[in-house]
């Protein structure tokens, strides 16, 4: 498990694990915090946030060292060993350890506990790639899952646990600015044409951009129009007073949502949208099980499904979109996607269908990769360290790392109004490790003051071992104390995701008189 | 496999070997009540309601359906007068100290109890015993526990044990002072209980039930199966709908990801869908104030507005962020409408965050 606190994020998969612990199964857990699963694991390699590289590097190195890899899966199914072989040499275990900040002999050993491991699973979220090297740290893992044959078997593989109900769905239908439906390429001329010729106009040769860079994009004026359909940018990007800046500066926001949002307040229309129990249509899960969501009670005064509003705004726009139900809509979908084009509505019945289903007859696909790559063989990546953009100094000496909490939910639009959960945790609260605790005098239940580069918050204290020293945790799900306001908007140069997970922070225990709850460097909100 | 030949109710069935005398009545469409037996946890065979009259070879005797496994040749007898006699005595037993009112069905719970009761004659008390010995448990946020209406049946304690794997609820005391408890007799705040409602998903009487019920308790109208709204691990679930409203979401077993269980999120998360802050119509905002309006208005002005910018700007001035709260078919539609009616690849969702 890399960067996954399981039993809090995906409660269900965390089950699962914690009954194969059960059953004797072994257990590496990295992460910087002593999360359940981290506190059962026969390893837990706390590493210093941002370092995965090294760490998982010095691992490559160990399994390479000790002879503890897959030979024949290597030579029968992937290239480019001798790249890796040169550039994890210069990883070896204790300079690894070092850079991570672990203890060589966990190194060690988780590397050859996971080589010895037959099958061996990872999984991972964004503990892993909200960083400037997310898709680094994912190519590292694979090379982990290559060099031991951990692939297209049983109890095996690189795992991205999806954290949203349908992430996984959005992705595959073409939510992205790179690809359409089924991750077909924008760029390739055959592919245009077919989407061309099924949608009946000409379509966008240029790449379009990511929602990190929308934000930058409205700032600088190049974009002026922006329509955001359930989502809260504003508690959820990095850098918030830069998000809120720029939305301000937008000169025409629509949100479509069931709530008035963050993001909402700062509209010029507002339109309601109906939650899932109002609709029909599917949700891809994190396994690529694409279910049947029904429609189950009347929708709320006016308000309408997505779909319903954008088919509408299409219409009045002069190119209308008619469709006689979501059976339809699907249908299409899958005319236009080949590894959804064997799906239907009639199939998705009971367990529904794990994609690629490339035909009507075939029985959908549970495990990836079993006889071969989509690109022929596996390429194994020689991957160097990059320390993380924001590192502590005199000014802003700690790290502080953002998550979630197992009773919220992203920026509680939908936990926070449930008066269980939200009594649950109705209040974020700092995860500080005691030695830094004692040092500025603070105990559990204080309120403290979190400053960044970017901005200021002040919340209650917690005082955990959950934390190593210098490292604090905050959870992004809060409008009051909003973690968000102190993230570093630093992006991976390919992925374009901000690195959430590090930024350089000063603990203060506030004043009594002094300034309360956030604020932004400039002293703005 | 080996497979076993049975005779049950005179009806023949051929089941592999290690098949329970219930999984196989219930393959040839017998049903044996049972209380303490719930499909997602092992057998424990504490209510004997599941008796049954089993004959092979010389061997004649009353076993417990749920625990015992069939033998080949096996006959089986599931309903004489004798164990129909029997059921109903354990029956009453177990409502001599049951809450009156959980059994007049006044509280508008479901309960397994009361149903059985019910079929089986038991509608006043023969052996009475003092009600309301326990005081209710309501330090949890999420779940009430009301011993009074408990029958120690033991599903909470192993689904706790079993499927969560957090070992909170156990038996404690002995005897007659045996009851439902975190260890200790600590309340349940106080433990590591993680407010899944496990428990409450395999409890038969509502002793363990929703401490903030999206509505007051009555039978659902319908039940609709549908998925989780929360992270990525796609637990099918079931809407219960009275009206207009989800009354209740209770787990449904068969849900290939999740096979019965939720958690906190899953399980209690669904008051945002009845909340009465829900946006129910369009809002323009005008010299900064939020006005009502039509969905012809509000539509009109959006097309034109993005109309205005793209003739001005063209189509790159313009980006839509979809969801990963929507549907399949709504991320297509949204990012066609990005792509072949605005003209422009700027789409995107928050995987990124």
């Amino acid at each position: 498990m890399v960067g996954s606190n399981t039993t809090e994020q995906h409660p269900i998969i965390g089950i699962e694990m914690k009954k194969a612990l059960r059953a004797g199964a072994a257990l590496i857990v990295a992460d910087p915090r002593r999360t359940e699963l981290a506190g059962l694991a026969q390893f837990h390699l706390a590493l210093r946030p941002g370092t995965d590289i090294a760490l998982l590097n010095g691992m490559a190195h160990v399994i390479l060292a000790e002879g503890l890899w897959d030979r024949e899966f290597v030579a029968a199914r992937t290239e480019g060993l001798e790249e890796l072989k040169a550039t994890v040499e210069a990883y070896p275990p204790a300079l690894a350890a070092e850079i991570a900040g672990v203890p060589v002999e966990s190194l060690v050993g988780a590397a050859r506990a996971y080589a010895a491991a037959k099958p061996a699973a990872i999984f991972y979220t964004m503990g892993l790639t909200q960083h400037v090297t997310g898709h680094l740290n994912v190519l590292c893992l694979a090379n982990l899952a290559l060099l031991t044959g951990n692939l297209g078997k049983p109890g095996a593989g690189v795992n991205p646990l999806r954290g949203q109900n349908n992430v996984q769905g959005a992705s595959d239908m073409g939510a992205l600015p790179n690809v359409l439906p089924g991750y077909q390429q924008v760029h390739d001329p055959e592919t245009r044409k077919k989407f061309e010729a099924a949608w009946g106009v000409p379509l966008p040769v240029a790449s379009g951009i990511t929602v990190m860079e929308m934000v930058d994009a409205i700032a600088s004026g190049r974009l002026r129009g922006l329509y955001v359909i359930g989502e809260n940018p504003m508690l959820t990007d990095p850098d918030l007073c830069h998000t809120r800046e720029a939305l301000g500066r937008a000169e025409f926001l629509v949100v479509q949502d069931l709530f008035m949002t963050e993001t909402a307040a700062l509209a010029q229309v507002v339109l309601p949208a109906v939650s899932f129990a109002e609709k029909d249509g599917t949700f891809t899960n994190t396994e690529r099980r694409i279910q049947r969501i029904r429609r189950a009670i009347p929708r709320k005064g006016a308000a309408r499904p997505d779909g319903e509003i954008i088919c509408d705004l299409s219409a009045r726009l002069g190119h209308p979109m008619v469709y006689r139900s979501q059976a339809e809509v699907m249908d299409e979908i899958a005319r236009l996607t080949p590894s959804y084009r064997g799906v239907s509505y009639a199939r998705l019945e009971g367990e529904g269908l794990q994609w690629p289903c490339p035909t009507p007859d075939h029985p959908g696909t549970p495990i990836l990769h079993v006889t071969g790559f989509p690109r022929g063989r596996a390429r194994l990546h020689g991957v160097n360290y990059i320390p993380p953009d924001e590192r502590p100094d005199a000014e802003f000496p700690m790290v502080l790392t953002t998550g979630r909490v197992l009773h919220q939910y992203h920026s509680r639009t939908m936990t926070g109004r449930s008066p269980g959960l939200d009594a649950l945790r109705p209040e974020p609260e700092v995860e500080i490790n005691p030695q830094d605790a004692e040092r500025l005098g603070i105990r559990s239940g204080d309120r403290v003051r979190l400053v960044s580069r970017r901005g200021m918050v002040e919340v209650n204290a917690s005082v955990t071992e959950r934390v190593a020293p210098g490292l604090v945790f905050l959870p992004f799900h809060y409008a009051q104390g909003a973690a968000n306001l102190l993230t570093n908007p630093a992006l991976d140069p390919v992925a374009r995701i901000p690195e959430l997970k590090v930024c350089a922070v000063r603990l203060e225990v506030p004043a009594r008189s002094g300034r309360s709850g956030q604020a932004c460097r400039d002293g703005g909100l | 496999m080996a497979e076993c030949s049975v005779f049950i109710d005179g009806k023949a069935a051929l089941v592999p070997t290690g098949t329970t005398i219930l999984q196989a009545a219930g393959a040839v469409g017998i049903s044996i009540p049972t209380l303490c037996h719930h499909p997602n946890l092992p057998p424990i065979g504490v209510c004997r309601l599941c008796i049954v009259d089993v004959e092979v070879g010389d061997f004649h005797k009353q076993v417990a359906a749920c625990h015992a496994e069939v033998q080949d040749g096996m006959t089986v007898r599931t309903a004489t007068p004798e164990l129909e006699r029997a059921r109903r005595f354990a029956l009453e037993l177990q409502v001599a100290d049951h809450p009156s009112e959980c059994l007049d069905g006044e509280t508008g719970e479901p309960c397994e109890l009361r149903d059985l009761a019910r079929r089986y004659g038991v509608t006043k008390r023969r052996f009475m015993e003092d009600e309301a010995r326990y005081p209710l448990d309501e330090s949890s946020p999420v779940v009430t526990i009301d011993l009074n209406r408990c029958i120690l049946c033991r599903r909470c304690t192993r689904a706790c044990s079993l499927v969560q794997g957090q070992d909170i609820l156990w038996i404690m005391g002995r005897g007659d002072e045996s009851r439902v408890s975190p260890a200790l007799s600590l309340p349940l705040r106080d433990t590591a209980c993680v407010s899944c409602g496990q428990c409450l998903a395999h409890c038969p009487t509502g002793a363990i039930r929703d401490k903030h019920p999206l509505r007051p308790p009555v039978r659902p109208e319908a039940v609709v199966t549908s998925v989780c709204p929360y992270c990525g691990c796609g637990c099918q679930l079931d809407l219960n709908v009275s009206g207009e409203q989800i009354l209740r979401v209770t787990s449904n077993f068969d849900g290939p990801a999740n096979r019965g269980s939720l958690c906190a999120k899953g399980r209690f998360g669904y008051h945002f869908v009845e909340s009465p802050d829900r946006l129910t119509r369009p809002r323009i905002r005008r010299d900064g104030r939020w006005e009502e309006a039509s969905w012809d208005e509000a539509l009109d002005l959006v097309a034109t507005r993005l109309r205005e910018i793209r003739d001005r700007h063209g189509p790159d001035a313009l980006a839509v962020l979809s969801s990963a709260k929507a549907t399949n078919e709504e991320n297509y539609l949204i990012q066609k409408f990005a792509r072949a009616v605005l003209g422009t690849n700027n789409v995107d969702h928050c995987a990124r965050l």
